[in-house]
């Protein structure tokens, strides 16, 4: 395993009065897409809330690149180099296409050759380019959401159930565009509960349950033992398949 | 408002992009329904003026705090002191400047006032930005507590205008070369009203070109839709938000200072008794829409001038009716902002 880019240890956050996160230890390796599993309710969300600053945790350390990052402002862990992609996509309806990806490059606008490289696998971002936001199709939402997370190279990307409610077609473009993040060794952090899209493309993986990690490991063990499946993911899993 | 598209999408794709003209649409039919009602062409286009002329600067005070409502859902009740303390602090540079004010000197008139709302705008900036760190900063997402305490700030405001200034009014007259009408035909239109017009179109285009071609306006619009994600981008959404009060508040002062040579006369409670007005703007534009405040001003203004000539009696409630249609008709206002 590649040294860890992202290390979670004993994290514990509170929302109000529930007690969501209870003790996550969790380890991100460089360059490795990592998958984060579990059923509804299990605390993922809040797992990548809490790295990005939105939720702060109340114990444990989160350590990123070699920094200390528990108490760090959500702006400036963005700027140490995590992109956070949200389960609800957080996109600016408001705003352009272009208006949001040129929010997302912080360094001046966006890259020409950058973009050229992200329509690739996102065309429909080039045709829609001085369209509203708020008027793209679910799928392309998620391309823009992806898109700006990766609109300018970042350490590590955080990305929050990418295929929920998405069609077949899309999600195979979804495929294609971690596959070639993963080419060139962006660091991910995936959440998702649809096994079959991350059992091709996942490095390592962490099944939470009740807010803590009851599994870690390496995704192709997960993938190929169908006990452990069931075991750690049981009906949900079925449901998918 | 919306943006428009320069790249058609392809046929059955998505939806063109249109703006939404109902809105606009209301303004020319309310004021021609009222043309026949009113009768008189000279003394339609009079109050049509004049309504035009309320409602910018009645817009300049609102744009500030819609923006603030909507990008940090603060409800500040308190905006009403910065209107206040804008026009007299003006008096600070008109009453001294009485000779340059009532010279018959276009240039002098315009240099007095020109440096009274200079000075009005700097003190009124710079009073938003302690009254955010001290009144507003502690009760972030807290609303009952928002309006309590700002109300409590709004009423310290009006106590200190009357230690400084005392409790009397202060009569503030035009400049000599704004007073007067014009005469158009058989219709009066004040000079002051023309300028008021003016004023008020240069701030909304400002703020339309501000929010629509600069980053720092794609960060407001942004923070106005979603703050948590312009925070994840790696923006400081609080920092935008102080820059937006103390711009408001700013612009709170300028509102204040046309607004007192509107009335020529100061009181302490001129900026609490315009705020009815103003939250009635802002509530049907679309909270956090600066397109919409602009043309609920308008609308506010419009009906307040019509119903004032033809049914006074009913001209008190006229913009709470207004403000019961439009929501009856558009329940989140006429431009509402998507919010995440």
């Amino acid at each position: 395993m590649s040294e860890p880019l992202l290390q979670l240890t004993g994290v514990h956050t509170h929302i109000g009065q529930y007690h969501i996160l209870q003790g996550v230890d969790l380890v991100v390796p460089r360059g490795e897409l990592t998958v984060l599993l579990g059923r509804n309710g299990a605390g993922k969300t809040t797992a990548l809330r809490t790295i990005m600053g939105l939720w702060h945790a109340s114990r444990g350390a989160l350590l990123f690149d070699g920094e200390d990052i528990t108490r760090a402002a959500t702006a400036d862990i963005a700027c140490a180099g995590i992109a956070y992609v949200p389960e609800n996509m957080g996109i600016f309806s408001d705003l352009t296409v272009r208006e949001n990806l040129v929010l997302a490059a912080r360094d001046g606008g966006p890259d020409t050759a950058r973009l050229e490289w992200i329509f690739g696998f996102f065309p429909a971002l080039k045709k829609f380019w001085n369209q509203t936001a708020g008027t793209l199709s679910g799928g392309q939402k998620q391309m823009l959401a992806i898109a700006r997370a990766i609109v300018e190279p970042r350490k590590l990307l955080l990305v929050d159930e990418p295929t929920k409610g998405l069609a077949p077609a899309i999600i195979q473009s979804l495929i294609a565009a971690f596959r070639e993040l993963k080419a060139m060794e962006t660091t991910i952090l995936l959440v998702e509960q649809n096994f079959n899209f991350v059992r091709s493309l996942g490095d390592s993986v962490a099944v939470m349950d009740d807010g803590r990690i009851v599994h870690g490991g390496q995704m192709v063990d997960l993938a190929e033992d169908r006990e452990l499946q069931q075991k750690l993911l049981g009906l949900s899993l079925d449901a998918h398949q | 408002m919306t943006t428009t598209v320069t790249t058609p999408p392809p046929d059955g794709e998505l939806p063109r992009l249109r703006l939404d003209k109902a809105p606009l649409l209301v303004l020319p039919i309310l004021a021609l329904l009222a043309l026949p009602l009113i009768g008189s062409f000279p003394t339609w286009v009079t109050l049509t003026v004049a309504g035009l002329a309320m409602g910018m600067m009645i817009f300049i005070m609102a744009s500030g705090l819609t923006l603030v409502f909507g990008l940090m859902d603060v409800l500040n009740f308190g905006h009403g002191a910065f209107v206040s303390v804008g026009a007299f602090t003006a008096t600070l540079v008109l009453l001294p400047m009485q000779g340059w004010m009532q010279a018959d000197s276009v240039l002098m008139n315009l240099t007095a006032l020109g440096l009274a709302i200079a000075l009005a705008m700097l003190v009124t900036g710079l009073l938003g930005w302690a009254f955010e760190r001290i009144v507003v900063m502690p009760v972030y997402g807290q609303h009952l507590k928002q309006i309590l305490i700002t109300m409590g700030g709004m009423i310290v405001a009006e106590q200190m205008i009357h230690v400084v200034w005392g409790p009397d009014q202060i009569p503030l007259p035009l400049p000599a070369s704004f007073r007067g009408a014009l005469l158009i035909g058989d219709a009066a239109i004040e000079k002051y009203r023309l300028i008021a017009v003016a004023v008020g179109l240069m701030v909304f285009v400002s703020m339309f070109l501000v929010l629509n071609r600069t980053k720092i306006g794609l960060l407001i619009r942004a923070g106005v839709e979603n703050g948590e994600m312009v925070e994840a981008l790696g923006y400081r959404i609080r920092r935008l938000f102080v820059g937006v009060f103390v711009a408001g508040s700013a612009l709170a002062g300028l509102g204040g200072v046309l607004w007192g040579l509107y009335k020529e006369t100061l009181t302490a409670a001129m900026g609490s008794d315009i705020m009815v007005l103003v939250f009635i703007v802002i509530i049907i534009g679309g909270l956090g829409s600066v397109g919409g405040c602009f043309i609920g001003a308008l609308l506010v203004a419009l009906v307040a001038n019509y119903t004032g000539f033809l049914a006074p009696k009913i001209a008190l409630v006229s913009n709470i009716l207004l403000m019961v249609a439009v929501l009856l008709w558009r329940p989140q206002g006429l431009y509402p902002v998507a919010k995440r």
